[in-house]
């Protein structure tokens, strides 16, 4: 823990968010669709506390903001899931092609 | 009486009529609509004659002239500082002359047709129509600015439309009414021109201003319009050209005649009512209203002179050998129109525009014998059930007030003292007389012509072979005989009444001048005609067929119309719809049709693209939804500075 340079963070963010969009692109089953979301989120988090400590260590703002996203990510998935149940009661189904009727 | 609440009754009575019959022409049975409009229009006719007592005697004249009175003035539709067109309801001597014949004349061709259309099965609608009719001209007589005579000008066409096609299931009906509404509209065009060219330069609609600038000498519109010109004639002359040709078109000039002959499709009181006592002397009207502004340009005022007296002769001798009884009438109103028209084109200020006064008169007295004579042919009509002069003759006997009416009518209309078509004839006459002697000797000729084939039309259907009839048809019923009589009885009074001081053009006028030794040619002439006919039509005989044949060619082409329908229909068909109709339907088709859908499938084609992109398919929102943050973080980083 004694010095990891930020580039290092910053990767890993970056490879985290990447893995959230690839999953969000090629999964079908809305939880998992869920689940890439809360992935690319937390990506955002991770900056977000990385440049906080690198950059500005005497101050806070940027913990304050992560905290404020990881609430406000939580809220999301309780309507995210509620959506999902609503879908499966109408569809009998979480995969998002099944449900296109939304089109022209 | 001659307040704003009294004309607007007048003026809307019939209106009130046309709605209340028009939406309830199911519902409202037989009788009671024609005696709720009938007696509404006697109303109206009482109103007016009211109007008119008040207006010519009690009033009285100020400075020698009657001043016209504004009833009634409201901004209507403003559009700028220059063009604001004001509603506006006007009262002068030609107005409240033209009041009185449009409302009696209307009322008795009411009366008239409780009998004459009883059974037929849409007697409500055809009231709801005659509502509609006198309306819009009264409208068209008390208006204040072109804009509304134009409009009233094209609901009268409208109504006449409606009228002339009334009989709708026979096809001859339908294809007169189209005739009348084409040949009126074409005219009308011409009307509208004159109309944007006058007030273009007059920067006005009203009547009254328009005239005023345009007739003051050293105007900035009248130099305007005097000097702006096209092909070399003044702006001035073609707005005017125009004007009259939407007059010539409603009066049935030559040669814009020809719908009046077929209009006679139409029920004959409706004849009576549009197309002998007032729309067809609308264009005489208008150029009546218009005068000071006609009277800036000579070759105009020579224009109407010789296609009036044209008319007049050509419409004569046509009618001389026609059979069809309402087509001879049809002919004898062109005639006399013809006489109308030319006697305004004669009027100089040096006579105190006699002609005008004349013109006027003959069409105040020209109304009330020719809607007689039209409704004693109804009733002819009526009890033989036919138009031709061939199925009728002795009639006489069998129906004797339409035989003394119809005379009476016949020897006004021929010009004998002392019936009311003397007094006006004359004063047209006198007026020709000093103004243009040419003139005079063709009107002459013609006014002993009108003698003439009155005459044979009156022997034909009165005298001669006696056919034999239904016993069970009678005359008619008392309405129907009434207004003969009423009418007849205005025919005797109205050459007596002092018009040319009423109605007159200028500052001063002169009394009437019968000139007894000037009336001596027209009375022999008309006599004589008289005599003509009485000779060949009052006992059978071969005389007629010997003279047919003597007459060869000329007989035939005047039996023909001068072949100017046919003349119209080859022109139509072998130059206007080839050499124009086809080239426009194909410009039409292609060009303007291909645009139109050009424009049409190219939006479609963005369409289909677009469309697409509303798959349904979650994945694919998100990939634009990623495209589009990705091109705005282009934009950001790379382009926006």
């Amino acid at each position: 823990m004694s010095h990891i340079p930020l580039q290092h963070v910053l990767i890993f963010s970056a490879a985290l968010f990447f893995i959230g969009m690839f999953g969000m692109f090629t999964r079908r089953n809305l939880i998992t669709l869920l689940m890439s979301v809360e992935l690319m989120l937390n990506s955002v988090n991770i900056n977000l506390a990385a440049f906080n400590k690198y950059l500005y260590p005497q101050q806070t703002g940027g913990l304050f903001l992560s905290l404020f996203i990881i609430i406000i990510a939580a809220a999301e998935a309780a309507i995210a899931i509620a959506i999902i149940i609503n879908l499966y009661r109408s569809h009998h189904s979480i995969d998002v092609d099944d449900a296109t009727e939304m089109k022209y | 009486m001659l307040n704003v609440t009294n004309i607007l009754i007048i003026l809307f009575l019939p209106f009130i009529n046309f709605l209340v019959l028009g939406l309830g022409s199911r519902s409202i049975k037989q009788p009671v609509s024609g005696t709720i409009a009938t007696i509404s229009l006697l109303l109206a006719a009482g109103l007016s004659l009211m109007v008119g007592y008040q207006y010519f005697m009690v009033k009285g004249m100020v400075n020698g002239t009657f001043p016209p009175i504004e009833l009634f003035r409201y901004p209507w539709m403003v559009f700028g500082s220059k063009l604001t067109i004001d509603m506006s309801l006007v009262l002068d001597p030609l107005t409240v002359m033209m009041l009185v014949v449009v409302t009696s004349v209307s009322a008795m061709v009411h009366l008239f047709s409780l009998g004459y259309m009883k059974g037929e099965e849409r007697y409500t609608t055809y009231y709801a129509f005659l509502g509609l009719f006198t309306f819009s001209m009264l409208g068209l007589l008390l208006a204040g600015n072109l804009f509304q005579i134009y409009i009233f000008w094209e609901l009268v066409g409208v109504s006449s439309f409606l009228l002339i096609g009334y009989y709708f299931s026979k096809p001859s009906a339908v294809a007169a009414a189209k005739k009348a509404f084409i040949v009126t509209r074409f005219a009308d065009l011409g009307f509208l021109i004159g109309i944007l060219i006058l007030s273009f330069y007059g920067e006005t609609l009203d009547i009254a201003t328009l005239i005023q600038r345009l007739t003051a000498p050293a105007g900035s519109e009248s130099m305007a319009i005097q000097t702006a010109e096209w092909l070399g004639i003044s702006a001035l002359t073609w707005g005017l050209a125009m004007i009259f040709i939407g007059g010539a078109g409603k009066s049935a000039m030559f040669p814009l005649h020809i719908w009046l002959p077929d209009a006679m499709e139409g029920p004959t009181p409706v004849s009576a009512l549009i197309h002998a006592a007032t729309m067809v002397v609308a264009g005489v009207y208008l150029v009546a209203r218009l005068f000071p502004i006609f009277q800036l340009s000579a070759g105009i005022l020579e224009l109407i002179t010789y296609t009036g007296i044209f008319s007049a002769f050509f419409a004569a001798i046509i009618a001389c050998t026609q059979t069809d009884i309402k087509r001879v009438l049809a002919y004898s109103t062109m005639s006399q129109i013809g006489f109308m028209m030319f006697s305004l084109g004669i009027a100089r200020p040096e006579d105190h525009y006699l002609g005008y006064m004349a013109s006027l008169f003959h069409l105040f007295t020209h109304a009330f014998f020719k809607s007689l004579l039209f409704l004693g042919a109804g009733a002819v009509i009526h009890m033989i059930h036919s138009n031709e002069m061939n199925k009728m003759g002795g009639l006489r006997k069998f129906m004797p007030v339409t035989h003394i009416t119809f005379l009476i009518a016949c020897l006004a209309i021929a010009g004998i003292f002392p019936f009311a078509g003397f007094f006006s004839k004359e004063e047209i006459l006198l007026a020709t007389y000093h103004a243009n002697f040419p003139v005079f000797v063709m009107a002459l000729c013609t006014s002993g012509l009108t003698a003439f084939y009155m005459f044979r039309l009156y022997f034909s259907i009165f005298w001669g072979k006696q056919q034999a009839q239904d016993p069970h048809h009678s005359e008619g019923t008392f309405t129907m005989k009434l207004p003969l009589i009423l009418l007849m009885l205005s025919t005797l009074v109205a050459g007596f009444l002092p018009f040319s001081s009423w109605v007159f053009q200028g500052d001063s006028h002169e009394l009437s001048h019968i000139n007894w030794k000037f009336s001596v040619v027209p009375l022999f002439l008309s006599t004589l005609g008289i005599l003509i006919a009485a000779y060949f039509f009052r006992k059978p005989s071969s005389r007629i067929a010997d003279t047919q044949k003597l007459m060869g060619g000329i007989y035939t082409t005047s039996k023909n119309k001068f072949y100017i329908d046919e003349i119209y229909l080859w022109i139509t068909q072998r130059v206007l719809f080839p050499l124009v109709g086809k080239p426009a339907a194909w410009f039409d088709k292609n060009v303007i049709d291909g645009t139109v859908n050009g424009v049409g499938s190219f939006v479609g084609s963005i369409y289909y693209f677009i469309r697409g992109m509303q798959s349904g398919k979650l994945q694919d929102y998100l990939l634009y939804f990623l495209a589009g943050i990705a091109a705005w973080m282009i934009y950001f980083i790379y382009i926006w500075k």
